[in-house]
């Protein structure tokens, strides 16, 4: 081989190796969806792989059929209901038949009940099961503005799972895992519960369990003097949550914002409003129903940081969709589900303390 | 004539290797023996040393040896010493300033103390590495053009990591030392005040900084094209214009009207190049110190344009009835 021609083989291998990174692209087939004024880059996109990959990761479990009614309620039929005694008893054995589907259809009746005394409370499995009916209940009778007419079900969260797969546990206890060095403000590493930017690895903890401002730029041009402000640590939390919102319903920044000033409702989608809702209803469900499941839960349950209670975010229901389950409503079906049940109870076996209520804002 | 069509250089000169001009008085020895070496020659001078390092050089990487020792330290401290998650993880690490409590006081070492450290020994070793460019060009009997071209950038290294904390009162002002985190910072700092394409001195920066890739390459490949001709002697060109410089001249006239000279267009491609960081220190120092909001304060003088409402039942729920 020549030298010149030597060196053009090495060129040309060059060439192709920096052709390499490419492949990790996707095809241009994106379509694109326009939702704001022209020329404020407001659109979306949808490539054919990931519109497959969503409808594969959304389907419905087999419905149940619905029983004709008995005439009795489920309290007369059965002991110890206490929240859903006053449905007619075959709709309260439909429910539990779709439960068994939705959150335990490998284990079956027996991962809440115990099989001899179907009354039973000794498995902490029916407690938690019984709080998260009521937290069901509270979703869809009171956070109608932020789950519409389609409401939820086990189903939403869990997906076939006795444990939800995209649940958090605080993580705000960090300490450097050296003593004299290391240290990184709780960010800084590859997290995916920011969709794998160096952010803080849990801005829940401060957005969605406590009430954390998340409104962090200012509405006047100028400095407000002797006010404290919001500094850059704190627009990161913020920046991370919104990563982690973004990635839970596969959207991008602009489904909600106009990326000019991510402040402005004016400029806003109608869909920022409705998110705004959810974020009030993250705090309101991990402060009254999941934080409290700490004393009923056992250890194993437990966050391995702070030892507290498995909570919700927004991927706990979305999981990579605008619209949980792609907007089918499986709630319809079950009216039980849609308002507060009567609480014929003897005292409650879990700790029901409201935590302090939510600031409504931010 | 195909010699200068090749994107390496072609054409390498050997001769005995040069040390360079006597020294006087005040300067150490140039260090090493020169030798040349082929495909360093096929992008520069194939000519390798001697080299100057002198005491300034010395205590400048003594200095940026220590600031890279701490800074890549804490990254490693940060994943607990795991020499597999300090490589994979690399990108994402970083050494944070302190938190805000601490505004700007010494905070504890491992709350920032070895951030404030590693920015005192880098900001050390870049000031000293300065001094050295200084002193070398007048050594050499030069002028002192590229010590000020990085003197441009070290201001704006000292506006972010030194001025304006020190104006807005707090060290957590400052950018960390990481490469994913200081991206995330950047963002993170427009979010925060409204956006910073909306600040005139940063819009300055992008022209100038855009500006000077293209002036680059319209320079490069205005001599490139007349090299065949002899131009690139440049600067003899300047007080002795030759063909080259004459047909250079030429094809920007008939192209726009207006060419620059062979010693202009190097004042051009010098001013483009500083005022980039000028004006983005310039545009950072004024933000949060004289401006909250850029899109408001864009907005307030006219800058940014009203969009039409997109839906107009979208209001703030924090604030609706």
């Amino acid at each position: 081989m020549t030298h010149s021609s030597c060196v053009r083989s090495v060129l040309a291998l060059a060439g192709i190796a920096l052709l390499i990174p490419l492949t990790g692209c996707e095809r241009p087939s994106a379509d694109t969806l326009q939702t704001g004024f022209r020329g404020t880059a407001m659109v979306q996109l949808e490539t054919a792989s990931n519109t497959a990959e969503k409808l594969a990761a959304n389907q419905l479990p087999p419905p149940t059929a619905a029983l004709p009614p008995s005439g009795t309620k489920a309290s007369a039929m059965y002991q110890n209901v206490q929240i859903l005694g006053d449905l007619d008893s075959n709709e309260f054995t439909q429910l539990m038949l779709a439960m068994t589907s939705w959150v335990a259809p490998k284990e079956g009746c027996a991962y809440c009940h115990d099989a001899a005394n179907l009354a039973d409370d000794s498995k902490y499995t029916k407690v938690v099961a019984r709080r998260m009916i009521q937290m069901t209940q509270s979703i869809n009778a009171d956070w109608s503005a932020h789950v519409k007419e389609t409401g939820v079900t086990c189903f939403t969260c869990h997906r076939g799972q006795p444990v939800p797969a995209n649940i958090w546990y605080s993580n705000d206890g960090y300490t450097p895992r050296v003593a004299y060095a290391g240290y990184r403000a709780g960010q800084n590493v590859a997290a995916d519960s920011v969709a794998l930017a160096s952010l803080p690895e849990d801005p829940f903890s401060p957005m969605l369990r406590d009430s954390g401002q998340i409104r962090v730029s200012s509405n006047h041009p100028l400095p407000a003097i002797g006010k404290p402000t919001p500094d850059i640590k704190q627009t990161e939390n913020t920046y991370g949550l919104m990563m982690h919102v973004s990635d839970a319903l596969g959207v991008n920044c602009n489904y909600c914002h106009n990326s000019r000033l991510f402040s402005n409702w004016q400029e806003s989608t109608p869909q920022r409003v409705q998110a705004w809702h959810g974020i009030q209803m993250a705090r309101t469900l991990n402060n009254e129903y999941l934080e409290p499941l700490k004393s009923t839960l056992p250890a194993e349950r437990l966050g391995p940081v702070m030892a507290d209670a498995p909570k919700a975010n927004c991927t706990t229901c979305h999981q990579g969709a605008a619209k949980p389950l792609l907007g089918v409503s499986m709630a319809k079906d079950y009216p039980s589900l849609r308002s507060h049940g009567t609480t014929t109870a003897a005292a409650p076996a879990v700790d029901t303390t409201p935590a302090p209520p939510a600031t409504p804002a931010p | 004539m195909p010699d200068y069509q090749n994107i390496f250089t072609s054409v390498q000169v050997r001769g005995p290797t040069y040390p360079g001009v006597p020294m006087g008085a005040g300067n150490w020895p140039r260090e090493g023996k020169p030798f040349f070496f082929y495909w360093m020659g096929k992008i520069g001078d194939a000519q390798i040393g001697p080299f100057y390092l002198g005491g300034l050089g010395i205590m400048s990487l003594l200095f940026g040896f220590i600031a890279i020792e701490i800074i890549g330290l804490n990254m490693w401290a940060s994943v607990g010493w795991d020499p597999l998650q300090f490589i994979r993880q690399l990108p994402w690490l970083a050494l944070e300033p302190p938190p805000a409590k601490y505004g700007l006081s010494f905070p504890p070492m491992n709350e920032g103390g070895w951030w404030l450290m590693a920015g005192f020994f880098l900001t050390a070793s870049i000031l000293l590495w300065w001094a050295r460019m200084y002193r070398r060009a007048k050594a050499l009997g030069m002028g002192t053009h590229t010590a000020w071209a990085f003197a441009a950038a070290i201001w704006l290294y000292l506006v972010l990591g030194f001025i304006r904390p020190v104006l807005m009162g707090s060290w957590s002002e400052a950018v960390p030392f990481g490469i994913f985190p200081h991206l995330d910072w950047t963002a993170a700092f427009s979010i925060r005040y409204g956006n910073l394409f909306y600040n005139p001195f940063h819009m300055l920066s992008i022209a100038f900084l855009y500006g000077s890739t293209l002036l680059f390459a319209m320079h490069g490949a205005t001599i490139l094209a007349v090299s065949r001709l002899g131009g690139e002697r440049e600067i003899e060109q300047v007080v002795d214009r030759g063909t080259a410089s004459e047909r250079a001249a030429l094809f920007w006239r008939w192209t726009m009207g207006f060419n620059a000279t062979m010693e202009s267009i190097h004042r051009w491609a010098w001013w483009f190049a500083v005022l980039c960081p000028l004006t983005g220190g310039i545009g950072i120092i004024l933000t949060g110190t004289a401006v909250d909001n850029w899109f408001l304060w864009g907005v307030k003088h006219g800058i940014a344009p009203g969009y039409p409402v997109i839906d107009p039942a979208v209001v703030d729920p924090a604030v609706a009835p």
